[in-house]
């Protein structure tokens, strides 16, 4: 652990951080394209989100009055703590000390403070919609979150680590073996994605004014900066799955140095990746339909399920081989 | 009150030197009995509860000064809540500091007879009485089930001091009853599923800082007594043992945090996750236990030392929670969710220190709860280091619902912070609270600030802690300091490292950097407005999400393992009535059958009671001449 943790090391990492927060929205314009084109429009600019982003800084924002502080610090907590969960994720390179500092369950415990914060948020200024939102947002997350944890704990066990810079490192080590553990993992894994992120068929992020949301509804009373960092860190949530399943389970191109030559191969291979990974998420929103609430917790469960099965199908089947 | 507070602090100040050198100090007390003098005897193990009861006692003792005076009413007095209150503490202290049978059952039963007196200090309420009768019958039967836990091992060793149990040796059947005993007796007292029904009902009776004694404290005392018959006096482990304390941990971490999130009395939500907490010390415990019989001692002392981390946060964070719980209650007279809201602006700091009680108790780092999770989470990923395939199937599972019950705690934390102190009030006593004294206010400030050093330090105090097994088990962690104190590695540096100060430091450093540019790049104006609520105009606190709605969708969701009674009567003037009714199977399926059991039982007994004396007479001599003739 010691040799990567020098001050250069360090100064990748930051760098690693910066490259989360300003491709971020680019992903999400890229499969906002992708669904266009499958939908046969032209759609907005990969970089529109940006364009969003930017135009929603310089506006005005307005507080109710019923709200109290916490409305105000939670859209800093939520994306601070969002953004330094995807920096503790391997994005081109598996050996920053971001990952020995935050391993995969302190990763999860981030992303669970905060959606503590952003459900606390929904809930501040009193109004229906809000509490919604947050009453919703924590059954889903109630759910997911285990199935997520039973899929990590699959890696971890197999890796006999929790650092996600290990576990990408013996999947490296491994080479292209068929383990049913991890296709099960995988599998959770992606359902857990899907539902934490508010995508299809669980949430959808394109919607207002309907009482099926979930985040919207969260983020109702927000607007001006407050609104951009809580959308900037959703955008953040979707790339670290994105990258999180990308590299993990398709660990090869990511550098395994600090060469910088080799660093960008990682950056242009995760790149590489993420798109192929936006590509088949428009294509699945576009075939899927949104299902109700209380379809949810069946989904939920079965991704469950397969978490479970891929761990209890590494200590029982693999173990010993 | 204030003697509460020194007694507290002189129980810190021991049990902290103890654990700091790591010794043993016997003294032999002349008291007692004249064959059997009250033996005393501090090791780490006892020094470490001895530092978490004081802990509490202090912030109890400080809160307890103010809080009792808004108590002063009719017929309650003071003095009878300070006398037992002392007393109470008083035996606690014993308990740990017992070294053999006969004193830990004098000050077990002093602290369950001084507790039931607390719980019946408001008995002009029914339902209190009621409380405090349950809790007595209860804490008898969990003290039954100790002394014979504790015969069967006096009669191998040849002795009720713990140093002659220490030397029985027992066959796996008789060591076997013996943890059986102890299990049951001891789970009692700490509310293990099935046995906790009494819990939710006896903790939110007594005064809030009494609460947080109970709560926070007393059952930490049963966790000690536990340990100490277990893994101290026994000497054995065995995997069924560890399978079967792992298997009730994790039903009582589950069904406690699913029955709390349904509650909306917050003392007795708050109870129902002292159910949850000592279900997840429980699972550590018993990873520990499987661990040890396997001969693993090594994971052995990982478990016992996350165990004993979770004790001592829970201990902080719980008597925190209660302590704010009984500020609400004391500036709002309310413990209903359902009439809270908006007391954030009311009531800021004990806001702020209870929103740090909920971030603990959720687990969410960088506070404390979360590290001893970790350490949980930890043992449980070395699972594959045992050979038996079905015990490395169980610990997942196990492991599963510890997550699944983070998970619902965090969801159970939302509900109470979002509804009581954020939104608006639901009514007007709660709209009119004031801030409470600065004392209660000091006591959960230094329940909050310990709160948030465990969790940001947690290398140090697991070094600290690393002397119980050191000596219970005779190894500890040897790597705990590997890489200095900022990084926290429990097996090995390279199988799991956490470094909390590094992510909060990174936490404080993006959000400057945030804040930052944002100063520099955004607009600065803020207005003030109405809620927009998708242009609803003008929404009434009466729109807000209840608590109850709040839980309803986990509420369907596992709705099969409640007796919920739901519906709605027209009314006279044609609108609706709902109501809803969350009962506790454990009820249905234990205590029920139980008490008709006894009842019928007694209705039986009751025949000889002809109320005539020369009859009674008659029996007294015939049982006499039975029991002569027995011993003859």
């Amino acid at each position: 652990m010691d040799h990567f943790l020098t001050l250069v090391a360090w100064g990748w990492a930051g760098a690693q951080a910066l490259c989360y927060a300003l491709l971020a929205p680019l992903l999400v314009g890229w499969i906002r394209k992708c669904k266009a084109r499958l939908q046969n429009r032209r759609g907005a600019p990969v970089i529109q989100p940006w364009r969003d982003l930017i135009k929603l800084m310089g506006k005005e924002v307005r507080v109710a009055h019923t709200a109290s502080i916490l409305f105000r610090a939670a859209p800093y907590i939520v994306f601070v703590a969002t953004w330094l969960a995807a920096a503790t994720v391997p994005l081109a390179a598996s050996t920053l000390p971001t990952a020995a500092m935050a391993d995969i369950i302190v990763l999860v415990g981030l992303l669970a403070l905060a959606r503590f914060f952003l459900a606390l948020a929904g809930m501040d200024v009193g109004t229906a919609f809000g509490g919604m939102g947050a009453s919703r947002e924590m059954l889903v997350s109630a759910l997911a979150e285990p199935a997520m944890l039973m899929a990590v704990f699959t890696l971890a066990m197999s890796a006999h680590s929790t650092n996600l810079a290990s576990v990408v490192d013996s999947q490296l080590a491994a080479g292209l073996v068929l383990r049913p553990s991890l296709l099960f993992a995988l599998a959770a894994l992606i359902l857990v994605a899907v539902a934490e992120t508010g995508r299809i068929p669980v949430d959808n992020p394109s919607t207002h004014l309907e009482l099926t949301m979930i985040h919207e509804a969260m983020i109702l009373e927000y607007s001006g900066r407050h609104l951009a960092l809580m959308e900037w860190a959703a955008q953040i949530k979707l790339m670290l799955y994105g990258v999180l399943i990308a590299n993990v389970f398709f660990p090869w191109g990511i550098s395994q140095s600090l060469e910088p030559a080799s660093m960008a191969i990682g950056l242009g291979a995760v790149v590489l990746k993420l798109a192929g990974l936006g590509i088949l998420l428009a294509a699945a929103e576009t075939v899927l339909a949104k299902m109700r609430l209380f379809r949810v917790p069946a989904f939920l469960n079965l991704a469950l399920l397969l978490g479970l099965l891929g761990l209890l199908g590494y200590v029982i089947l693999e173990v010993g081989a | 009150m204030p003697l509460v507070s020194l007694a507290g602090s002189a129980a810190v100040g021991a049990g902290l030197t103890a654990l700091w050198h790591g010794g043993v100090a016997t003294v032999t007390l002349p008291l007692g009995l004249p064959w059997l003098p009250w033996r005393v005897r501090i090791d780490t193990l006892s020094a470490f509860f001895l530092a978490v009861i004081g802990v509490v006692t202090i912030a109890c003792g400080v809160y307890g000064t103010t809080y009792a005076r808004g108590l002063e009413r009719g017929r309650d007095s003071l003095p009878v809540l300070g006398g037992f209150t002392g007393l109470f503490v008083a035996g606690m202290l014993m308990v740990v500091l017992a070294d053999d049978a006969f004193l830990f059952m004098v000050s077990w039963e002093l602290m369950s007879l001084a507790s039931y007196f607390l719980v019946a200090f408001h008995h002009d309420q029914a339902a209190n009485r009621r409380a405090a009768l349950l809790y007595l019958i209860m804490a008898q039967v969990g003290g039954l089930a100790i002394l014979l836990g504790f015969s069967v091992l006096a009669a191998y060793g040849g002795g009720f001091a713990f140093e002659n149990m220490r030397g029985a040796h027992l066959s796996f059947t008789w060591a076997s009853v013996a943890f059986v005993l102890a299990f049951v007796g001891f789970g009692m007292k700490a509310g293990l599923v099935p046995l906790h029904a009494w819990l939710p009902e006896a903790h939110p009776a007594a005064p809030s800082h009494i609460s947080a004694l109970m709560s926070g404290v007393m059952l930490k005392v049963a966790v000690y007594g536990f340990i100490r018959f277990v893994l101290d006096l026994t000497g054995q482990a065995y995997w069924q043992w560890g399978v079967a304390v792992l298997i009730t941990g994790s039903l009582s971490a589950l069904m406690g945090v699913l029955y709390a999130l349904l509650q909306h009395d917050l003392k007795r939500l708050l109870a129902y996750h002292s159910v949850e907490n000592v279900g997840i010390i429980f699972i550590g415990l018993g990873l520990s236990l499987l661990f040890l019989s396997t001969g693993h001692v090594l994971l052995a002392a990982l478990g016992l030392v996350a165990a004993l981390y979770h004790t001592l946060n829970h201990a902080l964070f719980k008597a925190l929670l209660f302590l704010g719980a009984g500020a609400i209650l004391h500036s709002a007279h309310e413990r209903d969710l359902e009439h809270m809201g908006g007391l954030l602006r009311r009531m800021p700091w004990t806001g702020l220190f209870f929103l740090v009680g909920c971030l603990s108790i959720s687990a969410l780092p960088p506070f404390n709860g979360f590290v001893s999770e970790w350490l949980t989470f930890q043992t449980a990923l070395q699972v594959w280091q045992l050979d038996s395939g079905v015990l490395r199937s169980l610990v997942p599972i196990a492991a599963a619902t510890l997550a699944l019950t983070g998970a619902l705690a965090a969801a159970c934390f939302v509900k109470v912070y979002g509804v009581a102190f954020l939104g608006r009030a639901r009514s007007r006593h709660v709209r009119r609270a004031r801030p409470v004294p600065p004392g209660m206010q000091a006591a959960q400030g230094m329940l909050a600030i310990l709160c948030v050093l465990f969790g940001v330090f947690p290398t140090s105090v697991v070094a600290v802690l690393n002397a119980v097994p050191v000596q219970l088990l005779g190894r500890g962690l040897p790597q705990i300091t590997a890489h200095g104190g900022l990084w926290l590695t429990p097996v090995a540096p390279a199988t799991a490292s956490y470094s909390a100060p590094l992510v909060v430091l990174s936490l404080a450093g993006m959000a400057g950097l945030v804040v930052w540019i944002w100063r520099r790049g955004a607009a600065r104006r803020v207005r003030r407005c109405d809620p927009w609520d998708c242009g609803f105009a003008r929404p009434t606190p009466r729109m807000q999400y209840t608590a109850t709605a709040f839980a309803q969708p986990i509420r369907r969701v596992y709705g099969m393992l409640f007796q919920i009674d739901e519906g709605a009567e027209p009314q006279a003037d044609g609108s609706a009535r709902y109501h809803l009714q969350v009962g506790d199977r454990a009820w249905g399926l234990l205590y029920v059958p139980v008490v008709s059991a006894v009842e019928s039982a007694a209705r039986r007994v009751v025949r000889i009671q002809s109320g005539s004396v020369r009859i009674y007479l008659g029996w007294t001599l015939a049982t006499l001449l039975v029991l002569l003739w027995i011993i003859s």
